[in-house]
């Protein structure tokens, strides 16, 4: 069984139909990139797997356990989806850091919250604390930001906010971390930034699952890659494949238009 | 009678208008932000029930409520039930309670849905995300409007005078029976000073929060 599966996820709006059935693996370790024209449905396809939306049929596995069972009304509960979120980081297309805090405020916070439903918070107030911060740095060198601890984001750039972000998402250690169209906000100068930051945790085996319009990122990094057209998944491969030999004419037609 | 003397008996007033004020605003604002989750329940007959409360309290003159909170209880039952300052204090509470509860919407509603999102994918309760992320920006995005009915509020507390309760302009209307006009344009006087302290204070605060952009 794979690290993470996705069976017939269905989701409409309305009567919208948006995902009509969506089936798909990922390894642990694995990059997958989504790629497709837009309103092919990939940005609601990663919201589901981030229980933003929920989907209106489809079983979710990570791990070999069920995640996620639309039929079951107890999984939908919204304790039991704030436990599940925890797997799955997401690094959104429009950033949305939280104004007030600090790049590392808001790299910690959530940790922060989350370190007080420990039983040992009391007794270890202290070094829990230190613990959370001295990560959170960590987390930001890594990205580069090791500087810019202190600064709001307002004070940064919009590179510089998107790499905070992805700290932000992996402070929680998440299982699988999915990025939103991560660049589409930014100039074409500072994509490179940030797409380095990600073939740098592609390097280093994170499992990610990744909406994007960059071909060369996805031809390079991916593992696998799905074309996504008008709800259906219309084509999965290697990179190789899916960019070297499309199959269908859709598929065709999108990467010619792309290039 | 002389100047110290009228401005001791306008200081006497000024303590039932800072009174009012600060009963008014203490109270008021908690219960504005209960009002506007009322207003933006999901559950609709609440909504619209609350909605229609905001209308009619928005509505109705608050020197109107203020008469219908000190008298009406009293025709009903016999005898009045409320003091003059409690029934005055209540109106004003209610009402604008109401005031800032529009004012609360609205900045709720402004913040990005992205922000809400975010707290949530990072595992946060809904209480986390409002208390955490969304309320600093709403005081941020909120402080400017606020700062326009809390001004108001100073000047709406001389309504209190319609049932007696002899606050600045009531104390000086009464000096107007010994022949005494002056006073009554001096109080102008007592309600710039406060008001200009008001304006200070939320520049200071303005000022507070100018560190970050939402």
């Amino acid at each position: 069984m794979a690290f993470f599966e996705a069976k017939n996820i269905q989701k409409s709006f309305g009567r919208t139909e948006v995902l009509k059935g969506i089936d798909f693996d990922i390894e642990k370790g694995e990059v997958l990139c989504v790629i497709g024209s837009s309103g092919s449905g990939k940005t609601t396809l990663l919201r589901c797997v981030n229980f933003l939306e929920t989907p209106d049929k489809g079983r979710f596995y990570l791990n070999g356990e069920l995640l996620f069972d639309a039929e079951d009304k107890h999984s939908k509960s919204d304790a039991e989806i704030r436990q599940k979120r925890l797997h799955f980081g997401l690094v959104f297309q429009s950033f949305n850091l939280f104004p007030q805090y600090t790049a590392i405020e808001n790299v910690s916070l959530a940790p922060m919250l989350l370190a007080k439903e420990r039983p040992d918070y009391k007794t270890n107030k202290k070094q829990i604390k230190e613990e959370i911060m001295e990560h959170s740095a960590e987390l930001l060198r890594k990205v580069g930001l090791g500087d810019k601890e202190g600064s709001y984001p307002c004070q940064i750039s919009g590179g510089q906010q998107q790499r905070v972000a992805i700290a932000r998402a992996l402070a929680l250690k998440p299982d699988i971390l999915c990025f939103d169209e991560p660049t589409s906000a930014l100039d074409p100068e500072i994509t490179v930034e940030v797409l380095s930051v990600m073939k740098e945790l592609a390097a280093e085996d994170m499992t990610m699952l990744v909406v994007t319009h960059e071909m060369g990122f996805a031809r390079e990094v991916s593992d696998t890659v799905i074309f996504m057209d008008g709800g259906y998944i219309e084509e999965m491969g290697s990179a190789e494949d899916v960019f070297g030999a499309p199959k269908s004419k859709r598929l065709q037609e999108f990467l010619s238009v792309m290039k | 009678m002389g100047f110290w003397e009228v401005t001791l008996r306008l200081l006497d007033g000024l303590e039932y208008t800072c009174l009012i004020f600060a009963l008014t605003l203490v109270l008021a604002l908690p219960l504005g932000l209960v009002i506007s989750f009322g207003s933006m329940s999901k559950f609709k007959p609440l909504a619209y029930l609350v909605k229609t409360f905001v209308w009619i309290i928005r509505g109705v003159p608050l020197m109107l409520q203020v008469i219908i909170f000190f008298y009406v209880p009293g025709i009903l039952l016999g005898k009045p039930i409320f003091s003059r300052l409690a029934s005055v204090v209540a109106a004003f509470v209610i009402n604008y309670a109401c005031y800032f509860s529009e004012i609360y919407r609205g900045g709720i509603e402004s913040i990005p849905r992205g922000q809400y999102e975010a707290g949530q994918v990072l595992g946060m309760k809904k209480s986390q995300v409002f208390f955490k992320i969304v309320l600093m920006q709403v005081v941020k995005r909120i402080l400017a409007p606020m700062s326009n009915e809390v001004i108001t509020l100073v000047k709406d507390t001389a309504l209190a005078r319609v049932i007696m309760i002899v606050e600045v302009i009531k104390a000086a209307e009464n000096l107007a029976s010994y022949g005494l006009m002056w006073p009554l344009f001096y109080t102008a006087v007592f309600y710039l000073i406060f008001v200009g302290a008001l304006t200070l204070l939320f520049g200071f605060f303005e000022k507070k929060l100018d560190y970050y952009k939402v």
